[in-house]
């Protein structure tokens, strides 16, 4: 019997993966060759999707990427033995995108049978939560705060500092929640951790469970991500069948298409059935999160990253990265970008760096011009800033953000007042009421910017814009308001041009 | 309990079934949201009707339960077409032709695609929603089609896709 790995990845699936695993089980039994096929989560080398590898003597064997038609001819060529096939890429971890990596969040994703607790386990899984049982709570929080571990959802901030927050209040019961809601465009290393491995989230929570005193964790996954849903859901099921967690459960529940959800204390009121909207803060959710109790709130990448500082010491992971980025971010390249996927690398190299040598410039094959970082808040930046480092800090300092590690390149031919008039819609459309500059400022800056684009007083109009942007930036409840000032005025300030296209002759019209 | 509904023919609402599917989830700690995707799984849509029930059961008022209703994008107050497709609006796939290639499903659908955008066509078959991200931002442009994923399209493979 041979062996086959094929994505169950919901990009992998996108472009084909069940209509090729599903060609070559007809075509292994035209032939009277016994295969069997393992689907696991994706490698990230998204570009190469679906990627099929064989299992030989000599390790696995990587072709791609495959389309259903390719697969008589691999046949022929003799790809379950690793012969040679113009699709054929080697060794995955031998490929340069692959090989350059630091591996460790996603150590295993892509690997690993994302349903079988027993791989899991041969490959490291649960070894960070035995260590964490045999050290105590203590001792997991002094660790994950060594590692200089950030929150990877957006805002960056010290994990251990939060379960130690949470762990010190009183009260019970409290709980962990993970939020897996995802919604910044460009980003989707939260949903590969859900479909690829995990096993690694669900032991990071009963990590932070253990270590603040809570038996009970929720993940709040996105309604938009039905296959992650699915695949985290069946691996709950294992793992309670299992019975690897003890007391410990997790439950999980649905968002319902709402951006701002994925805002701690938003999804929080969600979970509890309510509209979601943003509470004022204090209180912090870690002294009354949900139901009023203390409660960690993390991202899945955070959680997921937690047992392998604990299996392999805080020291290991702090030795990686820059300044107070520490350990690695799983970058995700989007766009119009030659090489998309998940690149998951030590803080530190610059955004040139990750656009044009990893990603290889645009799939266009035309001249990037803007590079949009973490997500629709984030800022657009010019190559002109491709010197900065990929440091949360460096990024600040440049009026920017990492947020949850999305880098979305477009080409010569976006239009940028388009896209800051865009960052209004959609801080108009996701906006949850609350507070008006986000709910009222976004339109009017929509209004403003559709002016500006028709050549109406331009000058006047763009003032007016800057004005609106600081009043969403320091009246806003949260970042959703606050932050959509960030691609607006990073396309003011770098693509000037772009919003006086019309300006030389209508500087005159009058609305 | 079913994780999230994959699309299937709404069955027509019951006073009884909407009973019966709030005392499936009353347990749960903060059960309005999974009632509310139940509601929709099994009937394709919120009923109006039903809200009144489920408040009464939860102990709200009809207008706290109407407020989250509407609050969410993804409850609709009637069933949608035969076919749904949601196609991701957002930036990934604005830089890789989406807008260009959802237009052209859009026209041959005869749908809004300007101010408006999306709909169900005036036979009830599909519905084009749109999404703002689906996590498949590296084969951008992406769409769920009945909730299955796709992506890498032009505006042809989309068409094809649908079936339109
Ligand atoms: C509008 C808005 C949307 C957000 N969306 C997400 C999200 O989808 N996922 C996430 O983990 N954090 C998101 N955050 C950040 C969370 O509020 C919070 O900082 C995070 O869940 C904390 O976890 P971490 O410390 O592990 O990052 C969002 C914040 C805002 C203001
Ligand atoms: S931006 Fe379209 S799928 Fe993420």
């Amino acid at each position: 019997m041979i062996r086959l790995y094929i994505p169950g990845d919901a990009a992998a699936l996108a472009v084909g993966a069940s209509d090729v695993a599903r060609a070559m089980t007809s075509e292994a039994v035209r032939r009277g060759v016994d295969i069997a096929i393992t689907r696991t989560g994706s490698r990230g080398m998204v570009w190469l999707e679906p990627l099929v590898e064989v299992e030989t003597p000599g390790g696995r064997i990587a072709y791609g990427p495959v389309d259903a038609h390719d697969v008589a001819s691999l046949f022929d060529a003799g790809f379950l033995a690793g012969d040679d096939h113009p699709l054929r890429i080697g060794r995955p971890e031998d490929h340069p995108w692959l090989r350059d990596q630091t591996r460790i969040t996603f150590a295993r994703c892509g690997i690993v049978d994302p349903a079988s607790l027993s791989d899991y386990r041969a490959r490291g899984g649960f070894a960070g939560l035995a260590k964490a049982r045999a050290i105590g709570p203590e001792a997991i929080i002094a660790a994950v705060t060594a590692s200089g571990l950030r929150g990877r959802g957006g805002a960056g901030f010290p994990a251990g500092i939060k379960w130690k927050t949470v762990a010190a209040a009183a009260g019970a019961p409290k709980y962990v929640v993970c939020n897996a809601d995802e919604g910044d465009s460009g980003t989707f290393a939260d949903r590969m951790i859900l479909e690829g491995d995990p096993f690694a989230l669900i032991e990071g929570m009963a990590i932070a469970g253990f270590a603040t005193g809570a038996n009970t964790g929720f993940v709040y996954a996105r309604s938009e991500y039905p296959h992650a849903i699915r695949a985290f859901g069946r691996a709950l099921d294992v793992v309670r069948a299992d019975g690897a967690l003890g007391a410990f459960d997790i439950k999980l529940r649905i968002g319902a298409g709402a951006y701002v959800c994925g805002e701690e204390t938003a999804l929080l009121e969600s979970l509890e059935g309510k509209r979601g909207q943003v509470r004022a803060k204090p209180p912090l959710p870690a002294h009354k999160g949900l139901f009023g109790q203390p409660t960690v709130v993390n991202n899945v990448l955070t959680l997921a990253t937690a047992p392998w500082i604990l299996a392999h010491g805080a020291e290991a992971y702090a030795n990686l990265g820059v300044g107070r980025s520490r350990g690695t971010q799983p970058i995700q390249l989007a766009g119009n970008v030659r090489f998309p996927g998940l690149y998951e690398t030590p803080f530190g190299l610059t955004l040139g760096e990750l656009v044009m040598g990893v990603g290889g410039g645009t799939a266009s094959g035309r001249p990037v011009r803007a590079v949009q970082c973490g997500g629709p808040l984030g800022a657009y930046f010019p190559p002109a800033l491709f010197d900065t480092v990929y440091d949360y800090e460096a990024f600040a300092a440049r009026d920017g953000l990492i947020g949850h590690g999305g880098i979305v390149v477009f080409d010569d031919t976006v239009d940028m007042a388009v896209q800051a008039r865009f960052a209004f819609d959609f801080c108009a459309l996701e906006s949850c009421g609350k507070c008006t500059p986000c709910r009222i400022g976004s339109v009017r800056g929509a209004e403003t910017l559709d002016k500006v684009i028709a050549g109406i007083e331009v000058e006047a109009n763009l003032a007016l814009v800057e004005d609106l942007c600081h009043t969403l930036k320091f009246g806003s409840l949260c970042a959703l308001g606050s932050f959509t000032p960030y691609p607006v005025m990073s396309a003011l300030t770098h693509f000037p041009e772009d919003f006086r296209r019309l300006a030389a002759g209508s500087e005159t019209r009058v609305s | 309990m079913s994780y999230l509904g994959s699309v299937e023919t709404p069955q027509p609402w019951s006073p009884e079934g909407v009973q019966a599917i709030v005392a499936a989830h009353q347990s749960l700690e903060g059960p309005l949201i999974p009632i509310l995707h139940a509601l929709q799984n099994i009937y394709g849509c919120v009923p109006r009707e039903a809200v009144s029930i489920v408040a009464h059961a939860l102990n709200l008022s009809r207008a706290e339960v109407h407020g989250v209703v509407t609050f969410y994008h993804d409850f609709r107050d009637r069933p949608a077409g035969d076919r749904v497709v949601k196609i991701c609006r957002a930036e990934a796939c604005q830089a890789k032709g989406g807008e260009a290639a959802a237009r052209v499903l859009l026209s041959v659908l005869g749908l809004p695609h300007d101010t408006a955008w999306g709909g169900t066509t005036t036979d009830g078959v599909v519905t084009v929603e749109p999404v703002y991200c689906l996590g498949l931002c590296a084969v951008a442009p992406a769409a769920l089609i009945d909730g299955e994923p796709f992506g890498r399209f032009d505006g042809m493979r989309l068409c094809e896709a649908v079936g339109s």
